[in-house]
C-alpha cells in the first residue's frame, strides 16, 4: 500500500486542523491586544505555563467544535482494505490519506480521535459542572451550620470517597443496571439539586423585589426543567436535548463519584471564610443563613473553586478514559478515547500496530496536561491578588 | 488519644457496614441474579427453571436475612434437594454446611467464587500477596523519587530548577496508568525490545528486572507528580519560616539548613498525602494488572466484577474498603505524632 511518508503525515495533520489554527490565532491575538482589560484571563498569558495551558485547552475545544470539518472520515465507517494500515497509508478509492493509520476494524484512527474529542469535551465539562453545583449545594450548609447536618453529610461523603472508584463504576455502569430504576432515580435526585440551588440563589437575593424575582425564577424553572426532562426522562418536547441511556448512566456515575470531593473542598472553604468580619456584619444585619452562604461566602470562595473545576475536568476526562478502558458504559463502536486506548492495548495490537493506542493516549494526555497547566497558573495568579 | 482511636474505629465499622450493604444490594440486583442463574443452569432453561433455581438456592429469601448470613450473624441454611431430601451444595465446586451453621465473613468464610469454581478463601490470599509485592516495589520507587523532586523544587522557589521540576510533576499527574502503560510498552517493549510487555512470568518464574520494571514504572509515575507537588508546597512554606531565617543568619550554610532544619518539618504533610494515595493506587493496581496481565488483587476484582461473581465482588469490595479506611486512620494518628502542634481530642 502506498504511503505519504513522515513529512506527508505531519503536514497533512497540520493542514487538517486549519479551522483550529485560525481560531487559536484569533484568540491569541485578541487576548494579547486586550490583555490589560481581561483581568485574570489576560494575566494567564504572562507566563509560558499559562499560555501553554490555555492554548492546549482551546485547541481541543475548537477541535471538538469543528470535528465534522477536520475529520476526513466517519468514525464508524469501515474500509476493509485499510485494516491495520500504517500511518500515512493512502485509501485507494478516494485517495484520502489515513493520517494515523487504520485500526483492527479498518476505521480511520485520526477521525476517531477527532470525534472522540467531541464526546470527551461534552461529557467531562457538563458532568463537572453538575458535580460542582451538587458539591456546593451540600457543602455550604455542612460547613456553615456544622453540628448534626455536618456529621450526616460528611459521613455520606466519606462513604462515597472510601469506595474504590473502579468498583463503584463496575457496580453502577453495567449493562444490566439500565433495566432497574437506579440510574434514573440517581439522575432524578442529582440533577434536581442544581435547580433547587438556583431557585434558592435568586430567592434569597430578590425576595423583596418581586419584579426581579419573578423573571429569574421563571427562567430557572423553564430552562432547568427543560434540561431536566430531556436528560432524565428523555422527554424534551423540542427534541434538542437528548442523551443515550448508556451515556446518562456514565454521566450519573461520574457526577456521583466526583461531587463528594467538591463537597469536602467547599466545606473547608466555608469553615475558613465564616470567621471573616463581613460574615459577622451580615449576621448582625439580620440576613438569613442561606443569603449569607450564597451571597457573602460563595463569591469569596470562587478562586479555589475555579482552580478546582479546572483540575476536576481533567480528572473527569481520566475517569471517562478509565470507563472506556474497561469497556464500561460506552458502546464498543464508540470513538471515545478510553475505548480507543482499550482497543489499541490488546497484546497483538500493541506489538505490531502500536500507533492505534499511542495516538489516542497522547490525545488524552495533552488535554489533561492543558487543563492541569491552566489550573496551576490560575492558582498562581489568584494567589498574587 | 485512646478515645479518639476508638471513636474512629466505630465510624470505620459503621462505614464498612454501610458500604458492604450497598455492594450487597448492587450485586443482588435482579438482572445480575438472572445472569447468575442462566450461567449456573443449562443453556435452554426456561424462566420457570431460573426462578426455581434462585428459589431453591435461597436467593429469594429476605434481603437482610441473606446479608446477615453473609456477615455470619444469621445461620446459613443448607440447600435441600427436593427429590432426595438430602442437603446438597449450591455449587458443585464448594463445600457448604449440611446443617444450619453460622458461617460468614465474621467466621472467616468468604463464600464461593462462581467464576473461578473454587472458594473465595482459596484465591484471595495469593492475589493479595502478588499485589502486595507489586505495591512494595512501587512504594520503593515512588516515595524517594517524589520526595527528592519535591524537596529540590521547593528548596529554592521560583528558580529554573523549580519550574522545570514543577512542570514535570504536572505532566505526570496528567498521565493516568492506562496512558503511561501504553506509551511505555510501545517504547520499551515493542520498539526497543528491552523489557517484557507482560508481567505474567513474575508470578511463575519470580520477578526480574525485565518483567517487573514496566508495571512498577507505570504505577509510580502517576503518583510521583502529586506527592512531589505536595512536598514542594510544604517545603516552600517551611523555607519561609522564621527559624530557617534564624538558622541562615546564624551563618549555617544552605545545605545544612535544608537537611537539619527544613526537611524534618517539610516531610510531615507529604506523609499524610502518601497514606491518602492508597485509594488512588487501588484503581492504579486494577489498571496496571489488567494491562500487564499480572494476576493480583486488581485482576481478580476485574474478573469478579465482569463475571458477576457475587461472593468474590463482596470480598474484594470489603478488602479495598478496609485498606482505604485503615490508611486514613494511620495517616491521622501518624500526623498527630509527627506534628506536635496537633492535639488529638
Amino acid at each position: 500500500m502506498e504511503t505519504v511518508g513522515i513529512f506527508g503525515i505531519v503536514f497533512g495533520i497540520l493542514l487538517r486542523f486549519w479551522p483550529v489554527w485560525i481560531c487559536l490565532g484569533l484568540i491569541t491575538a485578541l487576548s494579547i491586544v486586550f490583555q490589560s482589560r481581561l483581568g485574570l484571563f489576560g494575566r494567564l498569558f504572562n507566563t509560558g505555563v499559562g499560555t501553554t495551558g490555555v492554548l492546549l485547552c482551546a485547541f481541543w475545544l475548537f477541535t471538538a467544535i469543528f470535528a465534522t470539518w477536520i475529520a476526513p472520515f466517519d468514525p464508524r465507517v469501515q474500509i476493509v482494505v485499510m485494516k491495520n494500515a500504517v500511518p500515512g497509508a493512502i485509501e485507494p478509492e478516494t485517495g484520502i490519506v489515513f493520517l494515523l493509520g487504520g485500526d483492527h476494524l479498518a476505521r480511520d484512527v485520526f477521525s476517531r480521535i477527532i470525534y472522540g474529542a467531541q464526546i470527551v469535551l461534552t461529557i467531562a465539562p457538563a458532568a463537572t459542572m453538575i458535580a460542582l453545583l451538587v458539591g456546593i449545594a451540600l457543602g455550604l450548609p455542612s460547613g456553615y451550620f456544622g453540628g448534626k447536618t455536618d456529621n450526616v453529610l460528611s459521613f455520606l461523603a466519606n462513604l462515597v470517597l472510601a469506595f474504590p472508584v473502579i468498583l463503584l463504576f463496575y457496580l453502577l455502569v453495567t449493562p444490566g443496571i439500565m433495566d432497574t430504576p437506579i440510574p434514573y432515580t440517581m439522575a432524578g435526585v442529582l440533577f434536581l439539586i442544581p435547580i433547587i440551588f438556583f431557585l434558592v440563589l435568586f430567592y434569597t437575593r430578590f425576595k423583596e423585589r418581586s419584579e426581579k424575582l419573578i423573571p429569574y425564577v421563571a427562567i430557572t424553572l423553564v430552562v432547568g426543567f427543560w434540561i431536566y426532562f430531556g436528560l432524565v426522562f428523555d422527554l424534551d418536547p423540542l427534541g434538542i436535548i437528548s442523551i443515550e441511556p448508556n451515556e446518562l448512566n456514565i454521566f450519573v456515575a461520574v457526577v456521583f463519584a466526583s461531587s463528594p470531593g467538591v463537597f469536602r473542598i467547599v466545606r473547608g472553604l466555608v469553615m475558613d471564610i465564616q470567621t471573616r468580619d463581613y460574615v459577622a456584619a451580615a449576621q448582625t444585619r439580620g440576613e438569613t443563613p442561606w443569603y449569607i452562604m450564597l451571597w457573602e461566602i460563595l463569591p469569596n470562595a470562587r478562586g479555589p473553586l475555579i482552580v478546582d473545576a479546572c483540575l476536576r475536568i481533567g480528572y473527569t476526562t481520566i475517569l471517562l478514559g478509565t470507563l472506556g478502558f474497561f469497556g464500561l458504559g460506552m458502546g464498543p463502536e464508540s470513538p471515545d478515547w478510553g475505548t480507543l486506548i482499550k482497543d489499541g492495548s490488546q497484546v497483538a495490537q500493541l506489538r505490531l500496530y502500536y500507533w492505534q493506542g499511542v495516538s489516542a493516549a497522547v490525545a488524552l494526555m495533552s488535554l489533561v496536561l492543558g487543563l492541569n497547566l491552566l489550573a496551576d497558573s490560575l492558582r498562581e495568579e489568584s494567589l498574587r491578588d | 488519644m485512646i478515645q479518639f482511636i476508638l471513636r474512629r474505629l466505630g465510624v470505620m465499622a459503621l462505614t464498612m457496614l454501610c458500604l458492604s450493604l450497598v455492594v450487597f444490594m448492587f450485586v443482588n440486583l435482579e438482572p445480575n441474579l438472572r445472569k447468575l442463574a442462566i450461567f449456573q443452569t443449562e443453556m435452554r432453561a426456561t424462566d420457570a427453571d431460573l426462578e426455581n433455581w434462585l428459589q431453591r438456592n435461597g436467593y429469594r429469601d429476605n434481603f437482610f436475612l441473606r446479608y446477615g448470613r453473609w456477615i455470619g450473624v444469621v445461620p446459613k441454611q443448607p440447600v435441600v434437594n427436593p427429590e432426595t431430601g438430602e442437603a446438597m451444595p449450591r455449587f458443585r465446586f464448594c463445600d457448604e454446611p449440611t446443617v444450619p451453621t453460622y458461617s460468614g465473613v465474621l467466621q472467616g468464610d468468604f463464600g464461593c467464587s462462581t467464576a473461578f469454581r473454587t472458594t473465595v478463601g482459596d484465591r484471595l490470599p495469593a492475589a493479595l500477596k502478588a499485589t502486595g509485592l507489586l505495591m512494595f516495589w512501587v512504594m520503593l520507587v515512588m516515595v524517594p523519587v517524589s520526595l527528592l523532586v519535591g524537596v529540590l523544587a521547593g528548596m529554592r522557589e521560583g528558580t529554573r530548577l523549580d519550574r522545570t521540576l514543577s512542570v514535570g510533576s504536572i505532566a505526570t499527574t496528567a498521565t493516568p496508568e492506562y496512558v503511561s502503560g501504553i506509551l511505555f510498552t510501545a517504547i520499551f517493549a515493542s520498539w526497543l525490545g528491552w523489557l517484557n510487555g507482560s508481567a505474567a512470568t513474575a508470578l511463575t518464574r519470580g520477578i526480574s528486572f525485565w518483567n517487573f520494571t514496566l508495571p512498577v514504572m507505570t504505577m509510580a509515575i502517576y503518583g510521583i507528580g502529586y506527592i512531589a507537588r505536595m512536598t514542594r508546597a510544604s517545603m516552600a512554606e517551611v523555607m519561609t519560616a522564621q527559624y530557617i531565617r534564624t538558622a541562615r543568619l546564624k551563618g549555617l550554610n544552605f545545605r545544612s539548613v535544608v537537611i537539619k532544619h527544613a526537611l524534618r518539618n517539610a516531610l510531615i504533610a507529604p506523609f499524610t498525602v502518601i497514606m491518602l494515595q492508597f485509594p488512588w493506587l487501588l484503581t492504579g493496581v486494577v489498571v496496571v494488572e489488567s494491562i500487564f496481565n499480572y494476576k493480583g488483587f486488581g485482576w481478580l476484582l476485574v474478573q469478579a466484577a465482569s463475571n458477576n461473581d457475587i461472593d468474590l465482588v463482596l470480598a474484594c469490595g470489603l478488602i479495598s474498603v478496609i485498606v482505604v479506611l485503615a490508611t486514613q486512620l494511620i495517616s491521622d494518628i501518624g500526623y498527630a505524632f509527627l506534628n506536635p502542634r496537633i492535639r488529638v481530642s
